[in-house]
């Protein structure tokens, strides 16, 4: 048996790493994205953007009159500590309480808070209650800290769904598969060789792409590799089972293109690539944690960004891995050699 | 040992046979010598497809097909466009569902016996892409147990020379070479070919016949599929000939022929004719302008046609052959 999944994965392996184009395809686009938009963004975020500790998930603005402050953005928190390390990472400008005793905390090496303070201080001279202020420090989060894990998550997305759903159809559309119907080889066995030729070649390239971009830009770090790297192999272990799916029965390419284009764009702009979800509706927010990838970005940027560790991130492993099962079940049970 | 038909007949443990109750009622079968050489004469039966169904939809691909091939014979599956010979070749070797019907391999339900001792070639098959001629054979056998000697399959299909070369850029003859090399990477016991030769140019396609002529001397037993009758003529020591999903003859090529066709065939143009040829009966391909007379006294027949033909010259004498047979049986008109 491993003798058999042993020779389709070497194979596979050969066929995607001798297609040079499509190798490179893999390596540059990401990291050129990075650069780009790494310089693009490089004054970082536009936008002022300002929590608000309270239970509610809606602001309540009646509370104060900065909450009606135009060209703000308030989001609503209510894991204290999680604000504090936005904070402290410069990617909230401040962060305020309106209770019985008001508070704000800000960063004293921010910029933006520095504004957002006079604000807020400005919007409260109309009011009686007095406002406390603490002050705490941390280095800023720069955009291309932020954005590198959802550069790997996106191309560790496009590159085990494609990679395995596009080819096992085209295998299938061709002959191939057929042709391998014929031999001893189970499904399952080949299933299996599929799986783990994408994972390794994924993992290699996401760590090629993670050690340039990382090396180059200077990107931030504050976790363990080890658990950023378990979070990249079961992540990616979902996202290859998610492409099996797709690829089980579909027989023509052009359809297999069509639906994983349906899971890779939702999936994309839903899970944090680009941009922070945070301030979207909770429905939204709740949508989202059905991807694998909302799940890969979340946990791989609080290790890198707030030095998360393994017990931290692993309900999102948690996830990964059942979300993994259930993809790589149906994958299996659902799986047909040919067109017929 | 000399048996007579008959005696073979009641000896023969066929499955057509036990279909057809045993009672002398072969009409639909044109059933000769050769298949009637049962077990009981030390002919041992490698494969055997037992009435085997299979619709697609509304359509009845295969209808009904029961044959057996014994061990170390080249069969031949003869049959014009769409008459069923692929699928009924395609749920033999296991790769499609048939909708009933049953396929045994040396007396057991083919199983993972089979697959491990067959040896397949479709008719389409797509390789993987930038992997080596040399990389394709080793992948291919490391999927079995039973694992022929590399360089002698490299020998034996003359691949020698293109083990580093890329699957994509083989041309037609060494594509088809390869496929075979495939084919016999577990040192089969039974090889299929589904119409090895389509699409080659005459020289490569007598040099696949010298390697399919070389497999079937190392012992192992070939299922062919083929729209050549030539190919069909040469190789194969039984066919049987298919048509709307039915097996219509089945025998060796000579016995069929001997069967069908009583003497030697006489062939003009009808344009060469003076007059019609009433009397002297005879077969006319309209759309290939020649008359065909067969006969057994070709003395006794060219006395009686030369005063209806003009010009002489033009008549041939030959041996009726497969295509003659084929035709007759499964009609000239175009198949859509």
């Amino acid at each position: 048996m491993l003798q058999r999944i042993y020779a389709i994965f070497q194979a596979r392996n050969r066929e995607f790493i001798r297609d040079k184009g499509t190798l490179a395809w893999n390596l540059i686009l990401p990291v050129a994205l990075m650069f780009g938009l790494s310089f693009a963004f490089s004054n970082d975020r536009d936008a002022y953007t300002v929590g608000v500790l309270q239970a509610a998930t809606e602001i309540e603005t009646a509370a104060h009159p900065f909450l009606q402050t135009s060209y703000i953005n308030f989001v609503a928190y209510e894991d204290f500590d999680l604000a504090m390390r936005k904070v402290a990472r410069h990617q909230l400008d401040l962060l305020v309480e309106f209770g019985s005793e008001p508070k704000y905390w800000i960063n004293s090496d921010s910029p933006k808070g520095y504004f957002v303070e006079i604000a807020l201080l400005h919007a409260g001279s109309d009011t009686e209650a007095s406002i406390d202020k603490q002050e705490i420090t941390g280095d800023a989060v720069s955009y291309a800290d932020w954005l590198l894990p959802g550069i790997l998550g996106m191309n560790m997305m496009f590159s085990c769904l494609f990679g395995v759903g596009y080819v096992v159809v085209r295998y299938r559309k061709n002959g191939f598969l057929k042709r391998l119907s014929a031999t001893p080889l189970t499904s399952l066995e080949f299933i299996i060789a599929q799986v783990a030729s994408r994972l390794v070649l994924t993992l290699v390239i996401t760590c090629f792409i993670y050690m340039g971009t990382h090396i180059l830009l200077g990107t931030r770090m504050d976790g363990s590799y080890f658990t950023l790297f378990l979070i990249a192999v079961v992540g990616a272990i979902s996202l290859v089972s998610l492409g099996l799916v797709v690829s089980a029965r579909v027989t023509s390419e052009e359809l297999a293109g069509g639906l994983l284009n349906l899971i890779n764009w939702p999936m994309m702009m839903l899970s944090g690539v680009w941009f922070s979800l945070e301030g979207a509706p909770e429905a939204v927010r709740m949508a989202a944690n059905i991807f694998p990838l909302t799940h890969v970005l979340n946990s791989a940027r609080a290790v890198m960004l707030d030095g998360a560790s393994l017990a931290d991130v692993t309900p999102s492993l948690l996830a990964l891995t059942a979300i993994s099962i259930v993809f790589f079940a149906i994958g299996a049970k659902i799986f047909r050699w040919s067109q017929d | 040992m000399v048996a007579t038909i008959q005696q073979l007949i009641v000896l023969c443990d066929c499955s057509l046979c036990r279909n057809q109750g045993n009672d002398g009622q072969y009409s639909d079968y044109l059933h000769l010598d050769l298949h009637f050489l049962p077990k009981s004469l030390g002919m041992t039966i490698t494969l055997e497809a037992r009435d085997i169904k299979k619709n697609y939809g509304e359509v009845l691909a295969v209808d009904g097909v029961n044959f057996s091939v014994r061990e170390g014979i080249c069969f031949g599956l003869l049959g014009p466009n769409g008459a069923g010979k692929t699928t009924t070749v395609e749920i033999i070797e296991g790769v499609t569902a048939a909708t009933s019907g049953e396929v045994f391999y040396y007396g057991e339900v083919a199983g993972s016996r089979f697959r491990q001792e067959a040896g397949i070639q479709f008719q389409n098959t797509a390789l993987q892409d930038n992997i080596t001629v040399r990389e394709t054979v080793e992948m291919f056998r490391a999927l079995y147990q039973r694992q022929a000697n590399i360089n002698d399959i490299v020998e034996q299909c003359s691949l020698g020379d293109l083990l580093d070369r890329d699957n994509r850029k083989l041309s037609g003859g060494q594509r088809q070479r390869l496929l075979l090399a495939v084919a016999l990477v577990n040192r089969p016991r039974i090889v299929f070919l589904d119409e090895p030769t389509t699409g080659l140019d005459p020289q490569a396609r007598r040099n696949f016949w010298d390697l399919v002529k070389s497999i079937r001397t190392d012992g192992a037993t070939i299922l062919l599929t083929t729209h050549y009758m030539d190919e069909a003529q040469v190789l194969c020591d039984e066919i049987a000939i298919m048509d709307a999903g039915k097996i219509i003859a089945q025998g060796s090529p000579d016995a069929l022929l001997r069967k069908q066709y009583d003497g030697l065939i006489i062939e003009l143009p009808i344009s060469d004719l003076t007059d019609d040829l009433s009397g002297i009966e005879h077969t006319v391909h309209e759309n290939l302008g020649i008359i065909e007379v067969i006969t057994t006294d070709v003395s006794d027949s060219l006395q009686r046609l030369t005063p209806h033909v003009s010009n002489l010259n033009q008549i041939k004498i030959r041996q009726p052959n497969l295509e003659d047979l084929f035709l007759d049986l499964t009609g000239h008109s175009l198949r859509v």
